[in-house]
């Protein structure tokens, strides 16, 4: 057997579970799309009309309008939590076990029950919750406010609490790699703390950034649990438009509306990862 | 290379920039952020028999807790039955399956950057969607879904994914030399993988069962449409937020954490033993 031979063996299993599950998936939502419904039954047919009909809507232009808005909010608040908790890891813990524990307590959370996670926000934010109640003690404000829960802002809040470990994660990766030799360079070119962060730090950072963020958008682009909840039924995304058009059984416009995100996903990373290599990101080592 | 003990921070400075103590704070309130609302549902978890879902705490009791294992809301106790034995199965195979692509991958072979980018749009394609695929397929099939097969194929969609980004990272640092030298030595092929390889992969392997077992037995968007007539444990919590208005769901968001958290805290055991295993003869050297 030659090694060639020898590395194929060993995708192979890899290959039939993506083939299987992934890639036979995708193709049976591209055929449903275009089958018709009647309400009831599914009916294979032809036919264009579920994309007409979603394209022609006003509905779709404003909930990709509204997904839009939550993933560059969320995408804004991870990268700068995600950054600066991934400097502080970095470059400010001195002691490499302390980091790593440190590191790990960011993690942990992500091994837990994401809807647990997001419900776990209920009796903080809600109009007796934890800070509404600590306001009201403090004498800040006379009556409870009502846009911490069921409102954008409890959105966006569960977003960036669910996933900015998909921001620290990459970013803290190149950051490890930066080699320390270059902040001593930095320092004897005449570079200050400010301008060593601007024009080292940065721009070796940047396919951990590239990185954590599509992973970021991503994440907020095919969610529909997180905004069903948090908006209290107020608002509706993409997907959680799909589980609507599921749950009354009408799978061939939800088939329809998933092929043109798809389509949109994967403009969006083939466009991102012309700034990075991701394969090469991953494997490299110092 | 310099380590992080040796040279302390950007500014080589003795005592720490005052930045340090910024974004200490910063970090301190992220985990905050983190942590509180979770703690805060635990200790709700507890809360009295007239309790309501927010505080204060109307007494302390095991009220909830005693409501769930009636199954008056949902059937947890056969949810947990199902998603346990999927989680372990997910992880099994999670974590043979990385671990041989992790070996294959090595070599830049005819047709594995395709393979790696499906590893990429398995990540980022949104779950529900390959759900709903997942689920189309087999009722186009006739085949009945259920938790064993078809949302343990669409689990594997979501843990193979970092399962093989482990393995990227462990494999970076694992040096093919060893399997030379043990070739050269006489040992045959299945020995090198289990004398050799193995042993050195350990804590990739570890983590890689961890996220296994993790992400399956979490997993819910994947989940909703290919589960079939049987529910697992995330199915449950979630048709208990639709309609349960008691703390009955923060007493499930306890236990199932709580399974979750000893999960996690072996799997940092594990990887803590064989850490002190393998330092300790360095020492003596």
């Amino acid at each position: 057997m030659t090694p060639q031979h020898k590395s194929w063996l060993q995708l192979a299993p890899l290959t039939l579970v993506l083939l299987l599950f992934v890639a036979v998936p995708l193709v049976f939502v591209v055929i449903v799309s275009f089958f018709r419904s009647d309400g009831f039954d599914t009916i294979p047919a032809f036919s264009l009309e579920n994309y007409t009909a979603l394209l022609s809507s006003s509905l779709t232009l404003s909930l990709y309008l509204k997904m839009i808005k939550y993933a560059l909010m969320t995408w804004a608040v991870s990268l700068v939590v995600g950054f600066f908790v991934a400097y502080f890891l970095v470059f400010h813990v001195r002691n490499r076990s302390v980091a790593i524990g440190l590191f790990l307590l960011c993690t942990v959370p992500f091994w837990t029950s994401n809807v647990i996670r997001m419900i776990s926000w209920m009796p903080v934010l809600a109009e007796q919750g934890v800070i509404n109640s600590a306001l009201l003690a403090l004498g800040l404000i006379d009556t409870p406010l009502r846009i911490l829960l069921f409102s954008d802002f409890s959105v966006v809040l569960a977003y960036v609490h669910l996933f900015t470990i998909f921001m620290i994660v990459p970013i803290f990766n190149s950051m490890s790699r930066i080699d320390r030799k270059l902040f001593e360079a930095a320092r004897d070119a005449g570079a200050g703390r400010f301008k060593t962060l601007m024009l080292v730090v940065l721009p070796l950072t940047n396919s951990g950034v590239v990185l954590g963020s599509i992973f970021v958008v991503t994440l907020v682009m095919g969610d529909f649990y997180v905004v069903k909840v948090m908006s209290g039924g107020g608002s509706a995304s993409v997907v959680s438009a799909m589980y609507d058009n599921v749950s009354t059984l009408l799978f061939p416009p939800a088939a329809a509306s998933a092929v043109i995100l798809l389509l949109i996903l994967t403009v969006l990373i083939v466009v991102l990862t012309r700034f990075v290599d991701v394969r090469q990101e991953l494997v490299q080592r110092s | 290379m310099s380590t992080l003990t040796s040279t302390p921070t950007v500014g080589d400075a003795p005592a720490r920039p005052c930045t340090f103590y910024v974004l200490a704070l910063f970090f301190a309130a992220y985990v905050l952020f983190l942590y509180g609302p979770m703690l805060c549902m635990y200790v709700l978890s507890f809360q009295g028999e007239h309790g309501a879902l927010s505080f204060p705490m109307r007494g302390v009791s095991l009220h909830w807790f005693h409501q769930l294992w009636e199954g008056r809301s949902a059937d947890i106790g056969g949810a947990v039955t199902r998603s346990i034995p999927l989680a372990l199965a997910v992880m099994a195979i999670t974590v043979v399956v990385s671990v041989a692509a992790g070996l294959g991958f090595r070599r830049r072979v005819r047709g594995s950057s395709a393979l790696f980018y499906a590893v990429i749009v398995s990540l980022t394609a949104p779950g529900y969607i390959l759900g709903i695929g997942t689920g189309l397929m087999f009722s186009l099939f006739g085949w009945q879904t259920r938790w064993y097969t078809s949302a343990l194929g669409s689990h594997l969609s979501w843990t193979l994914p970092f399962g093989v980004l482990i393995t990227f990272a462990v494999f970076g640092r694992f040096d093919a030399a060893y399997e030379e030298a043990a070739r050269d030595l006489g040992a045959s092929p299945s020995q090198t993988l289990r004398l050799v390889v193995l042993p050195i992969l350990a804590p990739g392997i570890i983590a890689i069962a961890l996220f296994g077992f993790t992400l399956s037995y979490d997993e819910f968007a994947r989940t909703l449409q290919t589960s079939g007539p049987n529910n697992t444990v995330p199915i449950e919590i979630w048709s208990m937020t639709q309609n349960v208005t008691s703390p009955t769901i923060y007493a499930l968001g306890t236990v199932t954490t709580a399974i979750s958290f000893l999960c996690i805290g072996a799997a940092i055991i594990a990887v803590a033993v064989i850490q002190r295993h393998r330092r300790a003869p360095a020492r003596s050297r």
